[in-house]
């Protein structure tokens, strides 16, 4: 080392000239809350079960999605669709009990792809966080999205940005 | 004297004197603590608190809270008093120090002549440097008091680290102490009002200063006892909520203090350059004006400090013990013998 290398002082104000440039800097960091980043188109977050125009669900409870799944992650029971229920069900097979154990599932977004019917969807909101295990069953209830029909606002919201690619 | 004569206006003018300037000291520490994480946040593109009212500034108020709300724990083994007595000890001699600065000229107020400083005594200098040295005690008390190997050697290594420090220091000092004839630390600032500031003849000594200020107020990079990772925290390891907070916030307040004597023995103190403030009289604005501008310089000085640490690595021990002993106390005697020759030949 020189003797100027040594005093180590010119290093330093460089180091710090480097320091304080960056207080000019735009910030890459995004005030979270207020300003949220969209997430990317393929995307695969928490699931949605989807309802067709009429608001009746899609989903026969076929079990491709169970089969198709890695992670065996569905479980369902089918039952048969009753008279005066052609509102609620489109066809006459529909999931009575339809659960996802989000603990075991990978995301990987198989069953959307399995579905025959349009009726899994992989949205784009994360799972949030629970204080039990059993909170992680995610059942109809969480699942299904809001009837179109009843609730347009709450469907447009649950639909998100994927909602485009829903028929 | 003045106590003889039981002027009660006198011990007045000092008690408000003394409840503003520790009021000042610790609101400047409290938002040094806000202005630390704003200011890290700058420098590293990043945004730091915003939460806490506007652009986050209650934050110091919500640190405080949390702190004040902590599980107080005094470990089973310490010694309670001493344990006790460290953070306290801390704080009061980081405030103990801004006694003797000058903190303005002296004022018209009242019908009185009120002068901006709470005891302008003949050691100045060296009540600075004895009270600063105190602060090491309340490192060692709260290292020993613990009863923790770990504190105890953090509280042994920046113990070493202060007093070494603290010679370079002095010694960097001398040289303008030799200039300016006077350890009474208004007759410095006069000295430099008449003659021009001190850093122009004593570029190198402040140079040594204000790196010594650097270790005493143990900021980064002489930041031993806040390395968590590598050095099992410092000194203050056992201490938990307001008194770790204690020591947290007096070594904010330390830093203030030095900047202020920084400002004062190198910088002209309250001076304004190129102003001749003698020529306003004394009307009150002008100490307001005289403080504000001794303000704007220590937190000039405290953003120095802060950039420092957001920019530098922290040393290893025995590089921070060779920078001490030889590298900076060497440097502070050359200093020191080429004052004393410059002002044997100018025949001062
Ligand atoms: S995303 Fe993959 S792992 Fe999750 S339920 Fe669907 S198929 Fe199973
Ligand atoms: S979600 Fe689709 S694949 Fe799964 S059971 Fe229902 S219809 Fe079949």
């Amino acid at each position: 080392m020189t003797i100027w290398e040594k005093m180590y002082l010119p290093a330093i104000a460089k180091g710090m000239g480097i320091t304080f440039s960056h207080m000019f800097k735009k910030k890459p960091t995004i005030n979270y809350p207020e300003v949220t980043r969209p997430f990317s188109a393929v995307f695969r977050g928490v699931h949605i079960l989807n309802r067709d125009e009429e608001g009746r669900e899609r989903c026969t409870a076929c079990g491709l999605c169970a089969v198709a799944c890695p992670a065996e992650a569905i479980t369902m029971e089918a039952a048969e669709r009753q008279k005066g229920e052609e509102g609620l069900y489109r066809e006459e097979k529909y999931a009575a009990k339809y659960e996802i154990n989000m603990l075991r599932c990978i995301f990987c977004g198989l069953c959307e792809e399995a579905c025959p019917k349009d009726a899994i969807y992989l949205s784009q909101t994360f799972a949030p966080a629970n204080y039990a295990r059993k909170g992680f069953i995610y059942g109809k209830d969480d699942l299904l999205i809001p009837n179109p029909k009843t609730e347009p606002e709450a469907y447009a919201k649950a639909k998100g940005t994927i909602g485009k690619e829903i028929k | 004297m003045y106590l003889l004569q039981f002027d009660w206006w006198f011990l007045l003018e000092k008690f408000i004197l003394i409840a503003v300037i520790v009021t000042t000291a610790l609101v400047v520490a409290m938002y040094s603590t806000y202005a630390e994480r704003k200011i890290a946040a700058v420098l590293q593109d990043r945004r730091g608190p915003n939460r806490a009212g506007p652009f986050g500034i209650l934050q110091p108020m919500a640190d405080g809270l949390k702190l004040f709300f902590k599980e107080e724990i005094i470990p089973m083994a310490s010694s309670k008093s001493l344990f006790i007595l460290g953070p306290m000890l801390a704080m009061i001699t980081a405030l103990m120090t801004s006694a003797v600065i000058p903190w303005g000229g002296t004022i018209h107020i009242f019908g009185r002549d009120v002068s901006l400083q709470i005891a302008d005594i003949n050691i100045g200098v060296l009540y600075v440097f004895g009270v600063v040295s105190l602060g090491v005690y309340s490192i060692m008390i709260g290292g020993w008091a613990s009863n923790n190997k770990f504190s105890l050697l953090a509280a042994i290594r920046g113990a070493s680290q202060m007093i070494s420090y603290e010679l370079a220091m002095g010694m960097s000092l001398i040289a303008v102490l030799m200039i300016v004839g006077s350890l009474r630390l208004s007759a410095i600032v006069d000295h430099q009002i008449a003659n021009g500031w001190n850093i122009l003849y004593q570029p190198l000594g402040f140079l040594i200063f204000f790196i010594c200020a650097l270790a005493e107020c143990n900021r980064t990079p002489f930041d031993l006892a806040e390395a968590e990772n590598e050095l099992n925290f410092g000194y203050h390891q056992e201490y938990s909520s307001m008194k770790l907070g204690f020591f947290l916030f007096a070594e904010y307040i330390n830093m203030f203090i030095s900047s202020v004597v920084m400002a004062t023995l190198f910088f002209g103190g309250y001076d304004i350059p190129f102003v001749n403030e003698a020529a306003w009289g004394n009307h009150w604005w002008v100490g307001l004006i005289s403080f504000s501008v001794l303000m704007l310089k220590a937190c000039l000085f405290i953003f120095l400090f802060m950039w420092i640490r957001w920019t530098l690595p922290r040393f290893r021990y025995d590089q921070l013990m060779n920078l001490g002993w030889k590298g900076l106390i060497p440097m502070a005697l050359v200093n020191m013998i080429i004052t004393a020759v410059v002002l044997l030949a100018l025949n001062k």
